[in-house]
């Protein structure tokens, strides 16, 4: 018993390694250029599947094993820079929000072509020459290379230091983390600095991706798993601090290795478990320091003011024949008509806590898809009927939005936004691992309408009556007292805490009722469908709800309406006609934040006069 | 002249700060910017590096207009600025902060080195190791002094390094500054404290409301009593 916990220390601590390369290139481009990398967990996978191919791909004893994972590291690095110069140094002015969008097209862009170049199929890497035995441990057996990744943690933290603090790069890197603009007027070329910052950063990442090859399959999962304990590792370590994220990755190892022994379907449960008490404890992490606001003073959101009479008018002409002409209407185009006023509420719930609350959500698809398991889960174990399981969606999606909202809301600016994203993952892990739950990848299938609303037309009048409904409550809250005191605090935190305002328990509220909003949203999806998936809380349905809101605008009412119907029917369009369609949508991305970095919404207002 | 400045406007937003300033600064000398709180002093530096982009106008430095150039290519061209919050690496310690500012020789000056700033500022010395957020306020003010000093700049632009120094530091720093002046280094020093202007400055010009309205030696502002009262008095 002893000897297998002690293995199972071990191998937390191997696995430590290889996390605690990518978070520490996240935390070092974080630190000078200010940019969360989304992309970095591509990185990651990058760096595997190219040192699969230089491994096995090229004639025998060209590289070896050991030259292939340096040359894919390389590689990797040279992608990184590509990724600097091409996207990110046009948009480091840019509001946050756009340049985590921006990276995250890269994410999708990667996904595709790494699915494009190595198929779909799981790839199985070579042994490392040298490293393929075992050594016996205290009477265990413990295999080599795991031995050697677990040197590899403290070796390049080790490196790491000694490069910032005993090279003038390094120096030059501190200093631009601290101050950017004063280094620049002390004559240092700041583009070269973020240029080789990032050519570091995802040199370790590809490194990390790289060095797992003799553990573990290459996969196109890898990306967004590792992005999500990196991002749970730069929390709790503390963004910006290198012998923070080694730390966090320790820990966050070992509360892998021995979750298996305790929660075995759902080991990410436990790190959200460390996560939440460090946070709690300490909520810049652990050996992180307040980010400091000196240089910070962002742009005042406009204000939100109501829809001028001629939309408003508009918008209840749109109701009047969303109304009348289904009945006149086929199969097809009513399925797709229900799906639209599911997705409107879905972009309303997160416009809601976005325009208003001022906090951006990278995984607002966990209460999307939270609300569709609470209606299956009871339809496939309690076989409960329609009315009942449509009650339970916005239940579970709320008090997901209780426990998660009680941490994101402490949190602003790219830290919220990581933390929303890491706990989509968790969501989403959860419902894949948890098999006898859930069903896995399987899914739940059979969350069939009720006898009476099961003819199509029926259940698209029912969609839409609770869709509607709930997106116009959500406006209405907006212009309650609640949403102004929710737009004061996002505007002026600091006074409106001094008129007495509690801004916590107003901004975790504005969070639990977008999730409640976003749980009916997917209860109706499920019932639509017939069916719940995974996929339902994955990252790129979150991303979906971000380009909803961002194509219909961020501080117009009735934004996310408009971009709810301009997107589902373009997407509807897009997966019709691309078999990549991730490749295309990450490019509309790309291209949405390069032309309109200021926003749809902000480039049309733009037009009056410069400035 | 080393540099000009031709009705150079700058906003902040919508707010006009800078309304047509113009001014030269010849080689050598050291010319006094002064003007309330809020005349538009720092405005004008950050106009100067590159830091604010000026709205109209010119800026010349030896002869090549600086129209569009980074900040980074305006210290490297041999202006060398220090801001008035100081902004040392407060995480970095002072033989770092100084490499930070580290540039290659320029031609025709001495260059500058940790040694020869220690010689400036011999307090300095003593800390070499120790981090620039454990430095007092006088302290804080020698270091930004030489980091930019490393850097090997052939126009100096000081901004209030008199502000929030003790009297003692006040004169040391007074006596760095007309050392420098004798090696030859051009300043253009933004003041509020005039006893501190008059040890140093050759010249004067006096900002008010982001326009130049009094211009001359500084002896001849010491002498002008209505000017001072008009643009000086608080
Ligand atoms: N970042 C900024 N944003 C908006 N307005 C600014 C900013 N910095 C300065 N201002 C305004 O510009 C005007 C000129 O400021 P500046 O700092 O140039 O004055 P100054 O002459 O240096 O004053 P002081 O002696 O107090 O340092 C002031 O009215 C100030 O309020
Ligand atoms: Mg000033």
């Amino acid at each position: 018993m002893l000897e297998n916990l002690l293995v199972q220390g071990l191998s937390g601590l191997a696995s430590a390694s290889s996390l605690f390369l990518v978070a520490s290139g996240l935390t070092v481009i974080f630190g000078v250029t200010r940019i969360v990398n989304f992309a970095h967990g591509s990185l990651y996978m990058l760096g595997a599947y190219l040192a699969w191919t230089l491994v096995t791909g090229l004639p025998r004893g060209h590289l070896g094993f050991w030259g292939g994972v340096l040359g894919a590291a390389l590689i990797v690095g040279v992608v990184g820079v590509l990724i600097e110069v091409l996207l990110l140094r046009r948009i480091y002015k840019a509001p946050e929000l756009f340049q985590l969008l921006a990276t995250f097209g890269v994410v999708l862009i990667v996904q595709d072509v790494a699915l494009l170049v190595w198929g779909p199929q799981d790839l199985l890497g070579p042994r490392a020459p040298g490293l393929r035995g075992a050594t016996e441990v205290f009477s265990v057996r413990f295999p080599l290379y795991e031995l050697f990744l677990i040197s590899v943690g403290p070796v390049v933290l080790v490196l790491l230091w000694l490069l910032f603090h005993r090279t003038r790069w390094g120096t030059l890197v501190r200093a631009a983390t601290a101050d950017r603009e004063m280094v620049g007027a002390l004559g240092v070329n700041q583009r070269m600095l973020f240029t080789t910052v990032f050519f570091l950063g995802a040199f370790l990442a590809g490194l990390g991706g790289a060095l797992q090859l003799p553990r573990e399959s290459v996969n196109l999962q890898m990306d967004l798993a590792v992005i999500a304990e990196a991002f749970v590792v730069v929390v709790i370590g503390g963004l910006g601090s290198l012998p923070g994220a080694f730390l966090a990755a320790l820990l966050l190892g070992q509360m892998q290795a021995f979750g298996i022994l305790i929660f075995p379907k759902i080991t990410l449960v436990l790190a959200f478990l460390v996560m939440a008490v460090v946070l709690v404890v300490r909520p810049h992490g652990l050996l992180g320091k307040a980010p400091s606001t000196q240089h910070a003073a962002g742009p005042v959101e406009p204000l939100l003011r109501p829809s001028p009479r001629e939309v408003r008018l508009l918008g209840w002409g749109l109701l009047a024949l969303a109304v009348a002409v289904p009945p006149f209407l086929g199969d097809y185009a009513l399925i797709v008509l229900t799906e639209i006023a599911v997705m409107m509420l879905f972009a309303a719930s997160l416009h809601f806590i976005m325009g208003p609350g001022g906090m951006a959500s990278f995984g607002h698809a966990a209460y999307f898809g939270l609300g569709a398991y609470g209606a299956a889960l009871l339809v496939k174990h309690f076989a409960a009927p329609m009315e009942l399981g449509l009650l339970a969606a916005p239940f579970a999606a709320g008090l997901a939005g209780v426990v998660f909202g009680w941490f994101c809301v402490r949190l602003s600016g790219v830290y919220a936004a990581m933390l929303t994203l890491a706990f989509a993952q968790i969501a989403w892990s959860a419902a894949f691992q948890w098999t006898e739950l859930t069903g896995g990848d399987n899914g739940v299938l059979g969350v069939w309408p009720s006898g009476w609303a099961s003819d199509k037309l029926t259940f698209y009048y029912l969609a839409l009556a609770l869709c509607t409904g709930a997106t116009l409550l959500l406006r209405r809250a907006i212009f309650s007292p609640f949403g102004y005191a929710l737009r004061a605090g996002r505007d002026s935190p600091l006074r409106a805490e001094a008129i007495g305002m509690d801004g916590f328990r107003i901004r975790w509220f504005a969070f639990v009722l977008a999730a409640v909003a976003a749980g009916i949203a997917g209860g109706v999806f499920a019932y639509a469908k017939g069916s719940v998936f995974p996929t339902y809380m994955a990252i790129p349905r979150s991303v979906d709800a971000l380009l909803m809101v961002l194509l219909g605008g961020v501080q117009t009412v009735s934004g996310p309406i408009v971009g709810a119907l301009a997107y589902t029917w373009l997407h509807e369009q897009l997966m019709r006609l691309f078999e990549l369609w991730r490749l295309f949508l990450g490019g509309v991305i790309l291209a949405l934040v390069l032309f309109f970095p200021q926003g749809l919404a902000g480039a049309i207002g733009r037009r009056g006069g410069r400035e | 002249m080393l540099l000009d400045l031709r009705e150079v406007h700058a906003h902040y937003g919508r707010a006009h700060i800078l309304q047509g300033v113009t001014l030269s600064v010849a080689p050598g000398e050291v010319l006094a910017l002064l003007g309330r709180n809020g005349a538009g002093k720092s405005t004008t530096m950050k106009a100067i590096m590159g830091l604010v982009r000026p709205s109209g106008g010119e800026v010349r430095f030896e002869g090549t207009d600086l129209a569009g150039r980074e900040p980074h290519e305006i210290a490297r061209a041999g202006i060398g600025y220090v801001p008035e919050e100081r902004r040392i690496f407060t995480e970095l310690t002072v033989a770092e902060n100084l490499s930070v500012g580290r540039r290659p020789p320029r031609a025709g000056l001495e260059p500058w080195s940790e040694a020869r700033i220690f010689e400036i500022f011999p307090p300095l010395a003593a800390m070499r190791a120790r981090a620039g957020g454990r430095m007092s306020g006088g302290e804080q003010q020698m270091l930004t002094i030489g980091r930019t000093l490393m850097g090997n700049p052939r126009l100096l632009l000081l901004d209030e390094p008199s502000e929030g120094l003790a009297p003692v530091i006040v004169e040391r720093m007074a006596d760095a500054i007309l050392r420098l002046k004798r090696e030859g280094l051009t300043v253009l020093l933004s003041e509020q404290n005039l006893h501190f202007a008059r040890i140093v400055a050759d010249r004067a010009a006096v900002l008010e409301k982001g326009r130049i309205r009094w211009e001359g030696a500084m002896d001849a502002l010491m002498a002008d009593d209505a000017a001072r009262a008009e643009f000086l008095a608080v």
